[in-house]
Order: structure tokens, then C-alpha cells, then sequence
């Protein structure tokens, strides 16, 4: 029996190997940038592909573990892939082919980093990233959490030259490591003091005691939470995303939050097997006040990436939601409704993973043709970047959750398991839900409400700036990228039935029961959840009857009318001198939600007054939490630091003392 | 959806006065309000009628007829004339802004009725669920006192609170004895007398009704 | 086989071809009740024949997207008129959308028509925009919870179902629903532009929101974005109608039921009509940011109607 099979779990194996490989290749050359961008960047996105294939394979493929050699000598590392983890390869191996793709067109030489550094970099992390899918114990589990730290560290960092970039990353890495200390006394709660570190021990303890399980499930929320970006600890969201280069953003947040959200499932569903209605509700308000928070910061931002970090924000908010409400139902015993929540859960993990890549990636080719990040400073890219504009306009209308497309399918099956709440049995859980599907609904409004903003703001218009008048469209293997990843949004909203079969097998494992059934009872064409008669839906259907319609009415009216055309000035109401900056900027399409939810934000304004000699209007608008939380903390840090640092007082002398000092209590106590 | 027809219009009658309290919390206008009062008082006139009618309790129908005078014609009468009078119809202030409040009185209500289901499985009558609505206005109106800063607004609240009250004991116990009844409109109405000469004397020292300037009468 | 595709076809093209006549009966309505003179039920036919035959004038800079907007839009609209049952339920395509899945699709035609709106960069197209999508902002979820009343009271967000489960309903006098209903109707005024939102028949560029969107349109552009405007208000009632007033309308393949629903949606059509046109003239237009209190309050009592439902309706 040759001991090189095509299992699954080998070939996840055989490609993390390669990634890192691919990334020690760069690294060997590293000034060459023709050598990464055409010849390594591509392979580590076929490499990606393969993963993906893998990976949906895998989701219907029996489980397997294994032990490699390597790790500690009492602890080795254990790897196994199921059903959740090759549903997150999947989405890793899918994403990160139209983002490596991408970064193939989009790496300049000239940058900060070197371009065989950031392919070591690069690959590290997406290694790491499926390592930590693949782990099956908590010490493999930690090193690979660790190196997806810090290899995005770097990348964050690349431009280090920039102050602003270097206070990004290092509050990147503090806010990291914080969730990382939480994840590391979570498996300590986990294993009980058995000392063995294995998931599959850790599954195996019962625990009788409420107490244990909710403190492991409360550090697990905080850590993981960190690392996701839900509410308090996503300070580091707005300023890591824009820092970082547009392709690492994409990663970022198509990714890396889904880790966070792979952990959360991992060790809720998976690692503890006591469930208590109220974790469900905790992390239900949590995620809708994290949704909420997001998408109302997002509408008031004027950085086109920083607008796009508090959407992800927003969007983890809608995960935490759908796992919250699967938790609930599952500590009711309701396990079909639970697995209709975790479906919705997934499927917006993977809805937002490709919609979310799509927009950071535009970002990367507007930054490039034009050099600018403020929406201030942009408009009117349609005309000039034509292919970049209309693929942007599939991810806009995406992540607006319209119908034909994927964000639709995820919040349609979210209000479909919210709408099932009133068999709970208990009563104040009865009335609060539907309020918390009221504020889902006003959230997934609000998104649509940012998202116009960001396109119209960017793409639409009259370019604000003289300079706009130069952008040049994407390149070749940009364009690839974006074109796969806005094939991904239309195909995951096109056919959904299909997605949600493959993710039956995911919650079959998960809370022992799926939907599949019932999903195709009307057959494939419909997605009907729950039962024909209860809700029924058709995209395909949506998208042919829309564009028949669409032909039709233009061939009636050419046949029956004329189809003459001719241009002249747009309306400008009796007033001649309309000049560009007369149109709508980022604050002024903000500037509603501002007034509305004026007491969310800490605004500080600064008025014109009539003595000013050169009167002028400022106003910023910040998190109320960084003023709260992060500032008194950072500051009692730094006094206890004063205190610490009051030791060092730089004469031998008083080192010698301590040292003597510690040498008698030695002798005194080790006797 | 088997429940006798004036079961039902009895349910209709809770809702509409829901309705009526959610209505004054988010009014601006003092006229609008004094309105809304008296359509709170016709709605309970209404229900006194229906559960009269329905249950065969004829002391009922007199205390209809007391709402009906009192409430319907007589005291509203005498705040619009108060509010002519002391020539208070412009905008009213509130403490905080209208959407909070109303998102504050939609978690008074989420509350009212979790305390109610409870309660009214053990209540005989077939209104009791109409128990949680009556706790939720009254607490409605009383979010309406507080968040007012004006003074006509603070009474009419009081006064919603009275109907609220009055409304519970319709739906639960099938009224009050007459002498309580009667006892309690009487107060009402010997209230409302009062509160009318004091604003006047309020308007008097201060110019205003604005509540705030009562501050001022702290001894510092 | 057939007849389901029949009448599918007849109630898209009768809510096509009948949604100018409503309009036209409601601005009739509005000018009796204002003492004018009014122009005749046909005239927004007559207003759509006048457009088609003009040139388009587009502006220099205007893109496809523009063009292809008002196309989108009545596309939108033409499904959404297929989905509701207007005279019959299960027709084939009424499975193919849900209460929530028709919501998705009025803010499909509306992020469209928003972004053909700034499209052309000037302040009142950017305007319009930013208004509409205010007003959006909160008025989907408005609507969404109103159909969430009727949802949980029919276990059900499938039209068809709601419409079959209240229809079949002894008369009773829900209070969720009626909290529904009055939602509903502030839902209706605000997303189709009516007083006290917005005024379809101002001329001051300030005081608009739906009607500076489009100031850009010419031609049959904006014959078709009239036309898809009147469709939106004729499905908006329908739903209404199918939702709080639903007895008359046809089941599924039932042939003689149907000109009695054909002629009882007409004689709902007009009563709704008249009171819309009530409702308008003794309304006032509200300043823009009342607007969002005017539908907060309308959000709010949809969430006071599912809760009503909760504490009256399932002890």
C-alpha cells in the first residue's frame, strides 16, 4: 500500500508545503520582481484553486486525522480535516486565487518591501491560515495563530516608512496578541487540567459543571472576538485595512476574520458540547450592536478603504448574529432551526469573503490608477476605468445583499431563521427577537444606504480632481482576479440550492442535523429552507425575467418608437457655473445618517465665526470607544509602566543590591 | 381566532389605546395632544360599553357614561380652554429627542407585557390579555411626563395614566365598585381645577411653563 | 400546463397595462378634491405616448449605467407585478420570490435608479440620491416588519400562502394587523413619493427627492420611468390588498373565480385610490428630516404589531 494517497487531508498537506516553499523561493531572489509576479504569484493561485477543489471535496468526504512529526517531543502535531475545516479551506483556496491572481498585476517594485519578501511574507500567511483549518490540537493550533499574526504584521507594515502605517500595525499586533492570550487560557479551561492539549480529548471531557463551559465559551468569545473585530476589540479593523496594501486588506478581511469566526464554531460547537441559551443571546446582541456600530461608521467615512473596513465589521456583526441564534436553538434542542442559522452563518462567511475581496481589490487598482484613498479626491472613474467600474458594481450590489446576487441568499436565510423564533420557549426571548430582526433589517437597509455612497461616490459623477483625467484601467492579471472573484458572487447567488446542499454536511456535523431536505423539495431551481408553502425563492428565475424583460421593452420600444439619441448639458436649474465640487461629496451623502444617529458618534466641530479672519469649517468624527476604553486603559498602562520603569535607576549600585537582594531570598526560601 | 366578537372588539379597543399613547409620546403640538386625550377617553368610553354589553354588567354602563362626560367632553374641554388661555400652542420641547423615546417606550411595552402574561393566566376574565396593553400605556404615559418639559404635557400624562389604570381594571376585574369609581373621577376633576390655578400662578412668577425654571426655587 | 403560463401572462400584462389608469384616477381624484378641474383618467397614457416619441437628450458625460437604468427599473418592476398576487395566487412565478425576496427587489430597481441619479454629477442628481436613499433607509425595514405580522400569523413569508391563510380567516379584527395596516400605508406614501414625503407634482428642485433623481431622464427613458413609478404604486396597493383585504382573489388554476377577482381588485383599486387622494390633500408635506420620524413611527408600529400579535393572539 504506497503511502502517498489522494486523501484529502495529504494533498491540504502538500500544499501548505508548497506555499511555504513557494515563499522561500521569493525570498531567494528577492529585488526580482518579474520572476514573483509572473512566475510565483500565479502558482501560489493555482495552488489556491487546487485547495479550493480540495476543499469542496472535502466537505462530503469522511473525516481523517493523522499526527505528523513534527512539534514538541511529547506533543506532536495533529492535523484532521472535516466537514467545517474543508468548508473553510475551501473558501481560503477560492479567495485567495483571484487575490494572488491580483497581487500578480498589482506588485510594483519601488515599494518599501522588497518584492520576494512580501512573497515570503504573502505565503506564510496563507499557509498559516489553512494550517490553522486543519489543526487538530492547541499547541499547532497557537504556532500557526502566531505566524498568521505576524506574517500579516509585515504585510500590514509594508509601507514602514509611513508613521501612520507603523501605529496601524503595532495596534494590529497588541489588539492580536490580546485575542491570542484569551485563546491560549481557553484551551487551558478546555482541557480541564488533563494536560492532554488534542481536540480530541478536549471533546471527549464532560463537563457537568456550567461554569467551566461558560468561562471557556466567554474566552473564546474574546479572543476569537479580537482576532473577528466585534465590538470592543475592533479598534484595530479601521486602521489595519487601510494601511495595509489593497491585496492584504482583501485577505484580511475575506479571510483572516473567518479564521476567528472558524475558531468560534470550532470550539462552540465542537469543543464543548453543553450549550446554554444565554451564550446564544449574548453573542446575538453583541453582533447586532457590532453590525450596527459598523455599518453607521462606515456611512460617515471618507477614506474609501476605512469605509470598507468598518463594512467588514459590520458584516462579522451578521455572522455573530446567525451564530448567536444557533447557539439559542441549539441550547432549546431546536436542531433543524439551528442548522438553518448556521447555514446562513457560512454561507455569509462565504458571501462576504468574495464580496469583500472584490471591493478591497478595486480599491488597490483606484489607489494605483489614481493615487488617491480619500473620497474627497475621486469621481467619474466609469468613463476611465470602465472594466474595474462594472465588476465593482457586482460587488457593490453584492454586499448591498440585492437580489440576484450572493449577499442576498445569506440575509434572506438569516430573516428566514429569525422569523421561526417564536417556538422558543421562552417568552421574553419571544418578543425580544423579533426587535433584534427589526435592527437586522434596518442594518442590511443602512449597507445598502453606505455602499451607494461608495460607488457613486468613487465611479459615478464628475471626477473631482483635474488629475483623474490620466487613471488607466486594470491590467491583465488584475483583471483576471477581480473577473474570478465577481464570477464567485454571481454563481454563489445564482444557485444556492446547490451551496446550501454542500453546507448540509458541514451542520450535520456540527448539530447533527441539516436542511437538505427540505431545500430542494421544490427541486434545484428553488431554495425553499424550511418548507415550499413557508418561503420559496429563485434567482435564476429573478435574473432571466429581469433581462428578458429588459430585451424585450428595448426591442418594443425600437420597433414601435425610434431609438434616437443625442447629447447635450446636464440641468444645472438657470445656474451656468456648475463645476465638479458641486456635486455630492462623502461627507454630504453621510451627512443624514450623522444627524440621525448624531449620539453614536463623538463629534467634534469647528464653526466658522464671523471674526475669523479666515473662517473655516472642521469637523471629525471619531469612536466614542477609543476616547472610553482604549485611552484611560493605555494611560493606567503607562502609569503602571512609570512605576516599573521608577527600578531602573541606571547606577551599578542599586543593580548590585538587587541582585543580592534576590540571592538572600533564594537561600531564605529554597532551603 | 375563535374568540367571540366582542372578545375581539375588545382586543381592538387595547390596540387603538396602544396606538393613542404611542401617539402622544411622539406629539409635538399641545392641541394635538389634548385631542389624542379625548380620543383615549372615547376609546375607553367604547370598551366600558363593549364589556358592559358583553358580560351583562349593567353598573357598567354608568361608569361609561361617567368616562363619557368626564373624560370625552369636560376635561378636555377645560385644558384646551387652559391652553387658549394661557396661549401655549407653539412646539413642544422633550428631553430627549422623539426616535429614543420611542425606542425607550417600545422596551417599557416589551416589559409590560412580560410582566403581564403571568398575571392574566390567572385573571377569570376573557380580556385578560388585553392587561399587558393597560400596564404598557400607563407606563407610556408616565415616560410622557418625564420626558416632557412643559407643564400642560405633564398633566395630560398624568391623566393617560388614570385611563390606563382605569382601562386595567375594565379588563381584569370587570371595573371597581361604583364608590371608588365615582370617588376617583371625582378627584380627577378637582385636579384638574387645581393644576389649572397653579399654572397660572407658575406663568405669573416665571413667564413660562417650562418646568426647568422650578429649578429655581432650590435653596442654594 | 398552459394555463398556469396564461394566466401568469394575463395578470403581468394587466398590471402593466392598468398601473397608468390608477394613476390617473388618483390625480383625478386629488383634483376633485381640491376644487380643480381634473385631466382625465387617461392622461398619464397620454403623457407616456408624447415621451416615447421624443428624442432622448442625455447629458455628455452620462454612462451606460444611465442609460440602462430606466430598463432595469421597469424590468424590476414588471417581475415584482408578476410575483404579487394581484388576481390570482400560485401562479408559477409567485414562487419564484417571497415577501422578503420582493423587498429585495424594489431596493434592486431603487439602488439602480439612485445610482443613475449621481451618475451625472451635478448637486440636484446627488441630491435626489441622497434623499431617496434616507427615505429607503428606513422604509424597507418598515415594510419588512409589516409583512412580518402577517408572516407570523400565517407561518409564512410566501405570499400566496398569507393571502390564502387570512383569506380563509373568520372575519376578525386582528390588532396586529391593524397595526400593520396603518404601517403599511405610511410605508406605501413614503416609498412612492407622496405627500406628506414628497410631492409628485413639485417643481422646486429643493423639495424633491424622487423626482431630482430623475431630472436627467428625457424621452422613453422617462416614459418608462414614469411608467415603472405608476407600476410600483399599483403593486404596492396590491399587496395591501392582498395582505389586509384579501378576499376575492382567485386560487390557482380556479378559471371562473377569475373576472370576480379581476372586477374586485378593481373596486379595491378605486376605493384605495380615492383614499390615497384623501389622504394627500389633507396631508402637508413634511420638512425632509421629519420624514425620518414620520417613518420611524411607521417601523415602530410594525414591531408594535408583531409584539400585539404576540401577547393577544397566541395566549
Amino acid at each position: 500500500m504506497p503511502s502517498f494517497d489522494l486523501a484529502p487531508l495529504t494533498l491540504v498537506t502538500g500544499i501548505i508545503v508548497t506555499w511555504i516553499l513557494l515563499g522561500v523561493a521569493g525570498v531567494l531572489a528577492p529585488s526580482n520582481l518579474r520572476y514573483v509576479t509572473r512566475v510565483l504569484l500565479p502558482l501560489g493561485g493555482l495552488t489556491a484553486l487546487i485547495l479550493a477543489a480540495v476543499g469542496v471535496a472535502g466537505m462530503s468526504s469522511d473525516t481523517a486525522a493523522r499526527v505528523l512529526p513534527l512539534g514538541l517531543p511529547d506533543l506532536p502535531f495533529h492535523i484532521r480535516i472535516d466537514a467545517l475545516a474543508a468548508f473553510f479551506l475551501a473558501l481560503l483556496g477560492a479567495v485567495s486565487a483571484g487575490i494572488s491572481l491580483f497581487y500578480a498585476g498589482y506588485l510594483r517594485a519601488g515599494e518599501a518591501n522588497s518584492p520576494g519578501l512580501t512573497c515570503l511574507q504573502y505565503h506564510l500567511f496563507l499557509a498559516s491560515m489553512a494550517t490553522i483549518f486543519i489543526a487538530d490540537d492547541g499547541y499547532l493550533f497557537m504556532v500557526a495563530w502566531e505566524t498568521m499574526a505576524l506574517s500579516s504584521y509585515f504585510l500590514v507594515t509594508s509601507n514602514h516608512r509611513d508613521a501612520v502605517t507603523r501605529d496601524a500595525g503595532f495596534l494590529y499586533l497588541l489588539v492580536a496578541h490580546v485575542g491570542a492570550i484569551g485563546i491560549l487560557l481557553c484551551f487551558g479551561v478546555l482541557q480541564s487540567g488533563a494536560g492532554d492539549y488534542t481536540f480530541a480529548a478536549m471533546r471527549l471531557i464532560e463537563r457537568p459543571t456550567a461554569g467551566w463551559a461558560t468561562a471557556a465559551y466567554l474566552l473564546a468569545l474574546f479572543g476569537f472576538g479580537a482576532k473577528a473585530g466585534i465590538l470592543p476589540l475592533h479598534v484595530w479593523l479601521p486602521e489595519a485595512h487601510p494601511a495595509a496594501p489593497s491585496p492584504v486588506s482583501a485577505l484580511m478581511s475575506g479571510v483572516m476574520l473567518k479564521t476567528a469566526i472558524y475558531g468560534m464554531l470550532r470550539v462552540t460547537f465542537d469543543l464543548l458540547n453543553v450549550h446554554m441559551w444565554w451564550w446564544g443571546v449574548l453573542t446575538l446582541s453583541l453582533g447586532l450592536l457590532t453590525a450596527l456600530f459598523g455599518v453607521l461608521f462606515a456611512a460617515v467615512q471618507t477614506d474609501m478603504k476605512r469605509l470598507l473596513a468598518y463594512s467588514s465589521i459590520e458584516n462579522i456583526g451578521i455572522v455573530l448574529i446567525s451564530i448567536g441564534l444557533a447557539i439559542t436553538f441549539r441550547a432549546f434542542g431546536m436542531n433543524a432551526l439551528a442548522s438553518l442559522a448556521l447555514v446562513a452563518a457560512l454561507y455569509h462567511c462565504l458571501n462576504h469573503a468574495f464580496f469583500k475581496s472584490l471591493l478591497f481589490l478595486v480599491t488597490g487598482s483606484v489607489l494605483h490608477a489614481t493615487n488617491e484613498r480619500s473620497l474627497g479626491r475621486l469621481g467619474g472613474l466609469i468613463h476611465r476605468m470602465p472594466v474595474v467600474a462594472w465588476l465593482a458594481l457586482v460587488g457593490t450590489l453584492a454586499i448591498a445583499g440585492l437580489p440576484p446576487l450572493n449577499g442576498f441568499v445569506s440575509e434572506w436565510l438569516l430573516l428566514q431563521a429569525f422569523l421561526l423564533t417564536p417556538g422558543l420557549p421562552n417568552s421574553y426571548l419571544n418578543m425580544l427577537v423579533p426587535v433584534a430582526a427589526a435592527s437586522l433589517a434596518l442594518t442590511f437597509a443602512l449597507s445598502g444606504y453606505v455602499m451607494v455612497k461608495f460607488y457613486g461616490v468613487i465611479f459615478l459623477g464628475r471626477p473631482r480632481e483635474a488629475k483623474l483625467a490620466e487613471a488607466h484601467d486594470a491590467g491583465g492579471c488584475e483583471r483576471v482576479g477581480l473577473a474570478w472573484l465577481a464570477v464567485g458572487c454571481i454563481v454563489l447567488g445564482v444557485i444556492p440550492a446547490t451551496v446550501i446542499l454542500e453546507l448540509g454536511n458541514v451542520t450535520s456535523q456540527l448539530v447533527g442535523t441539516n436542511i437538505n431536505d427540505s431545500v430542494v423539495a421544490s427541486g434545484w431551481l428553488f431554495v425553499t429552507p424550511i418548507a415550499p408553502a413557508r418561503a420559496s425563492y429563485s434567482p435564476l428565475i429573478f435574473l432571466l425575467v429581469i433581462t428578458a424583460v429588459l430585451l424585450i421593452v428595448f426591442l418594443l420600444v425600437r420597433a414601435f418608437y425610434h431609438g434616437r439619441m443625442r447629447r447635450g448639458a446636464a440641468w444645472d436649474c438657470g445656474f451656468p457655473l456648475q463645476t465638479a465640487r458641486m456635486q455630492d461629496t462623502a461627507e454630504g451623502f453621510g451627512q443624514p445618517i450623522k444627524q440621525i444617529f448624531e449620539h453614536f458618534f463623538r463629534i467634534e466641530r469647528h464653526m466658522p465665526s464671523p471674526f475669523d479672519r479666515a473662517p473655516c469649517y472642521r469637523s471629525r468624527t471619531e469612536d466614542r470607544l477609543w476616547y472610553w476604553l482604549y485611552l484611560p486603559i493605555a494611560r493606567a498602562v503607562g502609569r503602571v509602566s512609570g512605576w516599573v520603569g521608577s527600578l531602573q535607576r541606571g547606577r551599578i549600585h542599586i543593580y548590585l543590591i538587587y541582585s543580592f537582594a534576590t540571592l538572600i531570598l533564594l537561600l531564605l526560601f529554597a532551603r | 381566532m375563535n374568540l367571540p366578537i366582542h372578545a375581539q372588539l375588545i382586543n381592538l379597543m387595547a390596540a387603538l389605546l396602544l396606538l393613542i399613547a404611542f401617539a402622544m409620546l411622539s406629539q409635538r403640538r399641545i392641541m394635538s395632544l389634548i385631542y389624542l386625550f379625548a380620543w383615549q377617553g372615547a376609546v375607553l368610553f367604547a370598551n366600558t360599553v363593549i364589556v358592559a354589553w358583553g358580560t351583562g354588567q349593567t353598573h357598567l354602563f354608568y361608569s361609561a357614561l361617567i368616562t363619557l362626560v368626564l373624560k370625552v367632553v369636560l376635561l378636555p374641554w377645560l385644558l384646551h380652554r387652559l391652553a387658549t388661555r394661557l396661549q401655549i400652542q407653539s412646539d413642544v420641547e422633550t428631553m430627549i429627542n422623539i426616535p429614543i423615546t420611542m425606542l425607550i417606550g417600545i422596551v417599557l411595552v416589551i416589559f409590560a407585557f412580560n410582566l403581564a402574561l403571568p398575571i392574566s393566566q390567572w385573571a377569570q376574565t376573557i380580556t385578560r390579555s388585553t392587561l399587558g396593553i393597560a400596564i404598557a400605556s400607563v407606563l407610556l404615559s408616565f415616560l410622557m411626563m418625564i420626558m416632557r418639559r412643559k407643564a400642560v404635557p405633564q398633566v395630560i400624562g398624568f391623566l393617560s395614566m388614570e385611563n390606563g389604570l382605569f382601562f386595567a381594571a375594565t379588563s381584569t376585574t370587570y371595573g371597581m365598585p361604583m364608590v371608588v369609581e365615582l370617588g376617583i373621577a371625582l378627584d380627577v376633576l378637582v385636579g384638574t381645577f387645581i393644576f389649572g390655578i397653579f399654572f397660572f400662578r407658575i406663568r405669573e412668577t416665571f413667564d413660562s411653563l417650562d418646568i426647568g425654571n422650578l429649578e429655581k426655587l432650590k435653596q442654594d | 400546463m398552459i394555463e398556469p403560463v396564461l394566466s401568469q401572462l394575463f395578470q403581468t400584462l394587466l398590471a402593466v397595462l392598468v398601473a397608468p389608469l390608477m394613476l390617473g384616477w388618483i390625480n383625478n381624484c386629488r383634483a376633485w378634491l381640491q376644487n380643480k378641474s381634473a385631466p382625465g383618467i387617461l392622461q398619464p397614457y397620454r403623457t407616456l405616448r408624447k415621451l416615447f416619441h421624443k428624442d432622448a437628450v442625455l447629458a455628455h458625460n452620462a454612462s451606460s449605467l444611465f442609460r440602462n437604468a430606466p430598463y432595469l427599473n421597469f424590468g424590476c418592476m414588471v417581475l415584482a407585478a408578476s410575483i404579487v398576487p394581484v388576481v390570482e395566487t400560485n401562479l408559477p412565478f409567485a414562487h419564484a420570490a417571497d415577501a422578503i425576496a420582493l423587498v429585495g427587489i424594489f431596493a434592486l430597481a431603487r439602488v439602480f435608479m439612485a445610482l443613475a441619479a449621481m451618475d451625472i454629477g451635478t448637486a440636484f442628481g446627488s441630491l435626489g440620491a441622497r434623499r431617496e436613499m434616507l427615505v429607503a433607509f428606513l422604509a424597507e425595514p418598515a415594510l419588512l416588519m409589516v409583512l412580518f405580522t402577517p408572516a407570523l400569523i400565517s407561518q409564512s413569508t410566501s405570499l400566496n400562502t398569507m393571502v390564502e391563510t387570512l383569506a380563509q380567516r373568520e372575519v376578525a379584527l386582528s390588532p396586529g394587523l391593524a397595526y400593520a395596516a396603518v404601517a403599511f400605508v405610511m410605508v406605501l406614501l413614503a416609498e412612492n413619493a407622496r405627500i406628506p414625503i414628497d410631492n409628485p407634482s413639485t417643481h422646486l428642485e429643493l423639495t424633491m427627492i424622487h423626482e431630482a433623481m430623475i431630472l436627467e431622464y428625457s424621452a422613453r427613458h422617462l416614459a418608462l420611468i414614469e411608467w415603472a413609478s405608476a407600476m410600483k404604486l399599483m403593486i404596492y396597493c396590491a399587496i395591501g390588498i392582498a395582505v389586509f383585504m384579501p378576499w376575492g382573489i382567485a386560487a390557482a388554476g380556479n378559471w371562473p373565480t377569475l373576472p370576480i377577482a379581476t372586477i374586485a381588485l378593481v373596486v379595491k383599486l378605486i376605493f384605495a385610490g380615492a383614499g390615497l387622494a384623501l389622504l394627500e390633500t389633507v396631508s402637508a408635506k413634511l420638512r425632509i428630516f421629519r420624514a425620518p420620524e414620520f417613518l420611524g413611527m411607521a417601523f415602530l408600529l410594525g414591531v408594535l404589531g408583531m409584539l400585539t400579535h404576540f401577547l393577544l393572539e397566541r395566549s
